[in-house]
């Protein structure tokens, strides 16, 4: 860090050029951090050692449609070692003029734009370096990401409720093992999928009363009160799987939701498969985002959420409940990840299996903080973590050498970077993870 | 500190707290004072109970044990299939299981009695110190950080890491014996010590949240463990498709009680009981000197009560942080070496933390983060898997129950009040009887 900075990398530069005696009407904290262009030029530079140090010949072929389809687009193929090196240079360029933005710019920071075509310019660099000679199924790509993200996005939207409210969920993970498990058997006894699926809700909601219960009642930290949970909800769920469940095969074999395409909207080219060929559980997860969006930033509602996660005791002074307002919505945030419990069961997988959710919520804990607690970009978020696991799966079946392993980490090591403060400023709700006691 | 645990002794602690914070003197105006971490409330909670609610809580646990164990037996549901006409036999099939169950997890835990000779009896019980040993030296760590007022929730990447350097050192570095064990030992201690120390140079130098760094960091050294199983060349053993090491080196294995007790001239035996042991022992007796009887201990218990009165009083709180998170990552480290060079040596995958990391942090609230306390409760942890396994051979008894007898045991620790409604208790130190108590914390906590 080059400039004399406080604590959290923020310059005071007063607008008021002080003179002598100019009185100095007020001081504006400019952001100047130096953090995210480093971070652009760490990818620039991996952009030149691809192109560069270890270039890889041949022709990517990226095919954006499938057979199925109603429009056929003819696949696009790029020379693979001109498009890396062109593209490397583009994303240098663009690295400079973060910087120049930084140092320069009224506001310090790199815009959103520069940003959005920098990370669109890598990806297709990468891309095209990882498919030399072979051929990108694009829509395959992008129908595997949603399907991957669609658990991350409801258990990361149960985060976000849950932690505006002031109660840190560390709980996603059992509550979407917690879900997928009730959907699972409740489906197969009453053969009906949508039994399953108020089943898996209503699990997410228990194990989310639990923590409530144990973190607002019985005031113990939410941290530990979630991680505990986590290991009673696997402990639980897999001694019923092998105890009953592998015995009873019949309790393992829910009825699923069956692809419901959307006419018009599923026939538009690459997109329509990708959104609008789904089951109604995907469905419902559009639906969520938009609810939980307007919900919390539009409604009375919502008001009173980020008030008692911000400020519970100002809250308490002009009447809301604090606790109680805490208890209920984080319950309602358990039936949103319930929901994205029953997704493997009931959509994606089709049986429970041991810890099958294996992480996710902990990806999906990694959504709402690089989402920064906004139920948009937490479920962009997802959907990055979920295109990021995704595009693993499909170099490791095209032969690529990107270890696969590295792709996998990525929505880890991201998260690190954003709460580290080299991905813009992350600042979680002021009163999550403090109980409130009324005196 | 003194045994008030109840929600309403809570109070006056909270306010103080914010007070402290809101006139925090010497501070620039435009900086907030950072908020106390929701570790420090946690250990005025956690060291405030006393043993009677431990006992308790574990009482709690096995009681659901018992009746996740009825439900689910087969016997016991075809007898409650004619409960009515012939109750009794519900009654006598449900004390079968449950019986049958907790034997069994006796016999593989401390004593079987089905051996011939007190040799093979008592194998059970340092199968138990075995299953102990890498809880009780990952648990000192958590609970080390827990004093502190941090959450090391990351002791499955460190164990990962620390392993992953403790074999790597075992094969890679030839040595004399005992000199190898040792270095193999130390480089796991520093790899998770690297691992850990990480997390606390984050918070302390960005202010991340060690909760998020930690989980994030486990998943991260999974990933890059697992890379490195299947990469010739790194950790993968030659010429294995398989991700799984080569198995640590002879000399740098840790010596093992059959070892010693043939050395000595007695009979063949098969105890799994290693070295390892030992060293968790020691590191028992470090963590208990370190934060009772040394100046930095005074430091971190100081950090952890308060860290913004920490700060006034002089004490570096950040550099608090990265030792206290670098000690902890060393301690849970620990733990992976005992993995690697004592219970499973014939080389290791990338799930070689057996989920201790985990279970270290209930082992850390169950031992209320003190150092004896760790050491006993990672001994009944160690005991609860041992018999585990056996319940689980015998009795067809899934040992996932432990994770849950496990849970249940920590949430009850965390809340003592829960189990005083449960057992009827007074509040400790009160007069009142309990259901005044009960009903004055309900008000509160309303």
């Amino acid at each position: 860090m080059t400039r004399r900075e406080s604590q959290d990398g923020a310059t005071l530069v007063p607008t008021h050029p002080a003179g002598a005696d100019a009185p100095i009407v007020h001081e504006k904290a400019v952001m100047r951090s130096l953090k995210f262009p480093i971070v652009l030029d760490v990818f620039a530079v991996i952009a030149l050692i691809l192109a560069f140090a270890l270039p890889r010949s041949g022709t990517s072929t990226f095919s954006l449609s499938t057979a199925k389809d109603l429009f056929q687009i003819p696949p696009i193929p790029v020379p693979t070692v001109a498009t890396v090196i062109a593209v490397a240079i583009l994303l240098v360029a663009l690295a400079v003029l973060a910087h120049l933005y930084v140092a320069r710019s009224a506001s310090g920071r790199v815009p959103l734009w520069l940003t959005t075509v920098f990370a669109l310019l890598f990806l297709f660099a990468f891309l095209a370096w990882a498919s030399a000679g072979k051929t990108i199924p694009v829509p395959g790509l992008l129908v595997g990401s949603l399907a991957l993200s669609t658990p991350l996005i409801f258990g990361a939207l149960g985060g976000v409720i849950s932690e505006r409210v002031g109660v840190v969920n560390v709980a996603i993970e059992g509550q979407l093992l917690g879900g997928a498990f009730t959907g699972a058997v409740v489906g197969s006894i009453t053969h009906s999928p949508w039994a399953g699926l108020i089943a898996a809700m209503v699990a997410g909601v228990l194990v989310a009363m639990l923590l409530a219960v144990f973190s607002i009642r019985y005031v113990v930290d939410q941290v530990i009160v979630g991680v505990v949970l986590n290991v009673l909800v696997t402990g639980l769920t897999s001694f019923f799987y092998s105890k009953v469940l592998a015995a009873d095969q019949s309790l393992n074999h829910p009825v699923r939701f069956t692809k419901l395409p959307i006419p018009g909207l599923s026939e538009i080219p690459i997109i329509g498969p990708v959104f609008f060929q789904q089951t109604i559980i995907v469905y419902l997860m559009y639906v969520a985002v938009i609810a939980v969006w307007f919900g919390l930033f539009k409604t009375r509602w919502g008001l009173r959420l980020r008030s008692v996660g911000e400020h519970p005791t100002a809250a308490d002074t002009v009447g809301i409940n604090v606790n109680r307002t805490r208890f209920w919505n984080v319950s309602i945030a358990g039936a949103i990840a319930g929901i994205g419990g029953a997704y493997f069961t009931l959509d994606s997988v089709g049986t429970f299996s041991k810890e099958m959710t294996n992480g996710a919520g902990f990806i999906a804990l990694a959504a709402v903080i690089f989402g920064r607690w906004d139920p948009i970009r937490a479920t962009l978020a997802g959907l990055m973590f979920g295109f990021a696991t995704n595009l693993q799966y499909q170099l490791a079946s095209i032969g690529s050498p990107v270890p696969s392993e590295f792709l996998l980490m990525l929505p880890y090591v991201v998260t690190i970077l954003a709460v580290a403060g080299f991905v813009g400023q992350v600042r979680g709700p002021a009163a999550a993870n403090k109980p409130y006691i009324k005196s | 500190m003194s045994t008030e645990n109840t929600i309403d002794g809570e109070i006056p602690a909270q306010g103080a707290a914010a007070e402290a914070a809101g006139i925090e003197p010497g501070q620039a105006p435009n900086v907030e004072p950072p908020p106390e971490p929701a570790g420090n409330r946690v250990i005025r909670e956690i060291m405030s109970g006393n043993a009677v609610l431990s006992f308790l809580a574990i009482v709690l646990g096995l009681l659901v044990a018992s009746v996740l164990i009825a439900i689910t037996d087969p016997g016991v549901q075809a007898a409650a299939g004619y409960l009515f006409a012939r109750p009794g036999d519900t009654f006598v099939a449900i004390g079968n299981a449950i019986g049958g169950a907790y034997y069994a997890l006796f016999q593989g835990s401390i004593y079987n009695f089905q051996r011939p000779g007190f040799g093979s009896g008592i194998r059970p019980l340092t199968e138990t110190l075995t299953f102990a040993t890498p809880l009780i030296a990952a648990g000192l760590g958590v609970a080390l950080a827990f004093r502190v007022g941090l959450f090391n929730i990351g002791g499955r990447g460190q164990i990962i890491i620390a392993a992953a350097v403790a074999g790597w050192i075992s094969w890679s570095f030839p040595m004399p014996f005992f000199i190898h064990m040792l270095v193999a030992t130390l480089g796991a201690i520093v790899g998770g010590a690297v691992w850990g120390g990480l997390v606390g140079l984050l918070k302390a130098r960005t202010g991340a949240h060690e909760v998020i760094v930690t989980i994030m960091l486990n998943y991260v050294a999974f990933y890059l463990v697992a890379f490195l199983l299947r990469t010739q060349g790194a950790l993968q053993a030659n010429g294995s498709n398989n991700p799984v090491s080569p198995p640590a080196d002879a000399t740098a294995v840790y010596p093992n009680l059959t070892n010693l007790i043939t050395a000595l001239g007695g009979p063949p035996t098969s105890f799994r009981l290693h070295f390892g042991f030992i060293l968790v022992i020691l590191a028992t007796i470090f963590v208990w000197y370190l934060l009772n009887r040394s100046s930095l201990g005074f430091r971190f218990r100081a950090v952890g009560e308060n860290p913004n009165a920490a700060r006034v009083a002089g004490i570096n709180v950040k550099t608090v942080y990265i030792l206290a998170m670098v000690l902890s990552g060393a301690l849970v480290g620990l733990a992976g070496a005992a993995q690697v060079l004592g219970t499973t040596t014939t080389g290791f995958s990338s799930g070689v933390d057996a989920g201790i990391g985990f279970d270290a942090i209930t082992v850390a609230l169950l031992g209320r983060s003190k150092p004896w306390g760790v050491f006993f409760a990672g001994i009944l942890f160690g005991a609860l898997k041992a018999g585990g396994y056996l319940m689980q051979a015998s009795q067809g008894i899934p040992i996932d129950i432990i994770l849950v007898v496990q849970s249940v045991v920590v949430l009850f620790i965390a809340a003592p009040p829960l189990v005083r409604s449960v057992f009827r208790l007074p509040r400790p130190g009160g007069v009142r009887p309990a259901r005044r108590t009960r009903r004055a914390a309900e008000a509160v906590a309303k």
